[in-house]
C-alpha cells in the first residue's frame, strides 16, 4: 500500500514543483507547455506506421499458431534448465508484446493464485523487463532511425539475463 | 536488419496458418494488429503531449541542466560521447528517473525527446549511434523499482502480500540492466 501511496504523491508533486519553479524562474509556463505539447503530438503521429507495421506482425504470428508451437518445442528443453513450463507463454512473450504479457501475466497469477510460486514469479518477470521490441519500435521510430545496430540483439540478450535473473531470485528468495 | 526480422515473424506466421488451417485467425488478427497499433499510438498523443509540455518548462526554467550537471559523474561513464553541458543529458537524466519511479508514461516521453537530442549529436544520419543504442538497452531492460502494474494485478487477485514482489523485481532489472549495459560495451569494443 505505502509504495501505490507514494506513486500518488509523486506526480503531482513533480507537476506542481515544476509550475512554480518556472514561474520562479520567469519562464512564459503556459507557451512554453503549449510549444512542448505541439512536438509531442507530431512524434506521436509519426510514430503510427512503425507501431502498425510491427504489431501487424506479432499478431499474424501470434494468431497462427506459430507461437504456441514454438512454446511447445521449447518446453522440454526449457525444464531441463530449470524453467517452470508454466512460465515459459510469458518468457517468450514478454519482449514481443506489452498487452500480450500482461494478458499471460494475469491469466498466470488468476490460475495459480498471487501468492504462488508461479504467480510471484511471473509478477517478477512481468516488472523486470520491459516490451524490447515495442520500446525498439517507439524510440527509434520516433525520431526515425532506420538501421537498429545492434539495439534489438542487445535489448534480446538482456531480456534473457533478465528472465533468467527472476527464476534466479524467486527460487532463491521464496522456494519452489 | 530490422527488415529481415519483420519479414521473418510475418512469413513464419503466414506459412504457419496456411499448413495448420489458422487462416481465419491470422486474418482476423492483421486488422486486429493494425487497429492496436493505431490505438497504441493514439493513446501515446495524451502522454506526449502532456509530459513534452510540461518538460519544455522545466528546460527552460534550466531545471534539466541543474539535473544533468548533478549526475554528470554517473551518467558521463554510461555516455561517453555525449558532451555534459548537451542538452541530451538532461533528457537521459529526466528518463532514468521516470524509469526508476515506475512513471513508464512519463518516461517515454522523456526518453524520445533524448533519442532527438542524440540524433542532433550524431549530424541527423537514419543510422543508431553508440548513445542510442545504450540509451535504448537501459529502457528495454526497465530499470523500474516499483512495479505498479503488476501490484494493482496482485492486489486484485487478493494477494497476502501484493509488495512482497518488488525486491525480487529489483534484484532482477538490476541484473538485466547491468547485462545490457554490459553486452552494449562488450559489442562496442569490438
Amino acid at each position: 500500500m505505502s509504495f501505490t501511496g507514494v506513486s500518488i504523491w509523486l506526480i503531482p508533486l513533480l507537476i506542481g514543483g515544476i509550475l512554480v519553479y518556472g514561474t520562479y524562474k520567469r519562464v512564459p509556463t503556459y507557451e512554453a507547455f503549449v510549444d512542448g505539447g505541439k512536438e509531442g503530438f507530431n512524434t506521436a503521429v509519426a510514430i503510427i506506421p512503425y507501431l502498425v507495421g510491427m504489431l501487424v506482425a506479432i499478431s499474424v504470428f501470434r494468431a497462427s499458431g506459430a507461437m504456441d508451437f514454438l512454446i511447445t518445442l521449447l518446453k522440454e528443453p526449457l525444464q531441463i534448465i530449470g524453467v517452470p513450463s508454466e512460465i515459459l507463454p510469458l518468457a517468450l512473450i514478454r519482449p514481443i508484446s506489452g498487452t500480450g504479457a500482461l494478458a499471460v501475466t494475469t491469466d498466470l497469477i488468476k490460475t495459480y493464485g498471487p501468492d504462488s510460486f508461479i504467480g510471484r514469479l511471473a509478477s517478477t518477470m512481468q516488472g523486470s523487463t520491459d516490451t524490447t521490441f515495442y520500446i525498439l519500435t517507439v524510440y527509434f521510430g520516433a525520431v526515425g532511425i532506420r538501421k537498429m545496430g545492434n539495439a534489438m540483439k542487445i535489448g534480446l540478450l538482456a531480456d534473457l539475463v533478465g528472465i533468467g535473473a527472476a527464476i534466479f531470485f524467486v527460487t532463491l528468495v521464496f522456494g519452489s | 536488419m530490422v527488415n529481415l526480422i519483420w519479414v521473418s515473424i510475418f512469413l513464419i506466421g503466414l506459412f504457419y496458418a496456411m499448413a495448420n488451417g489458422t487462416m481465419e485467425e491470422v486474418n482476423k488478427a492483421i486488422f486486429q494488429g493494425a487497429e492496436e497499433g493505431v490505438t497504441v499510438s493514439l493513446g501515446l498523443i495524451s502522454v506526449l503531449v502532456f509530459w513534452l509540455g510540461l518538460m519544455r518548462i522545466a528546460q527552460e526554467a534550466g531545471i534539466l541542466d541543474k539535473l544533468a550537471k548533478l549526475f554528470k559523474p554517473v551518467v558521463k561513464k554510461i555516455f561517453p560521447e555525449v558532451p555534459a553541458d548537451h542538452p541530451a543529458m538532461g533528457y537521459i537524466l529526466s528518463n532514468m528517473i521516470a524509469n526508476v519511479f515506475g512513471l513508464g508514461n512519463a518516461a517515454t516521453p522523456m526518453g524520445i525527446k533524448a533519442m532527438q537530442e542524440l540524433k542532433k549529436l550524431n549530424g541527423m544520419k537514419d543510422s543508431a549511434s553508440r548513445s542510442m543504442v545504450t540509451l535504448l538497452a537501459i529502457n528495454t531492460s526497465s530499470l523500474t523499482l516499483i512495479p505498479t502494474t503488476v501490484i494493482a494485478i496482485r492486489m486484485k487477485y487478493g494477494s497476502v502480500s501484493p509488495t512482497e514482489i518488488v525486491g525480487t523485481t529489483i534484484a532482477a532489472t538490476a541484473c538485466g540492466t547491468i547485462a545490457a549495459l554490459l553486452i552494449d560495451r562488450y559489442f562496442n569494443r569490438r
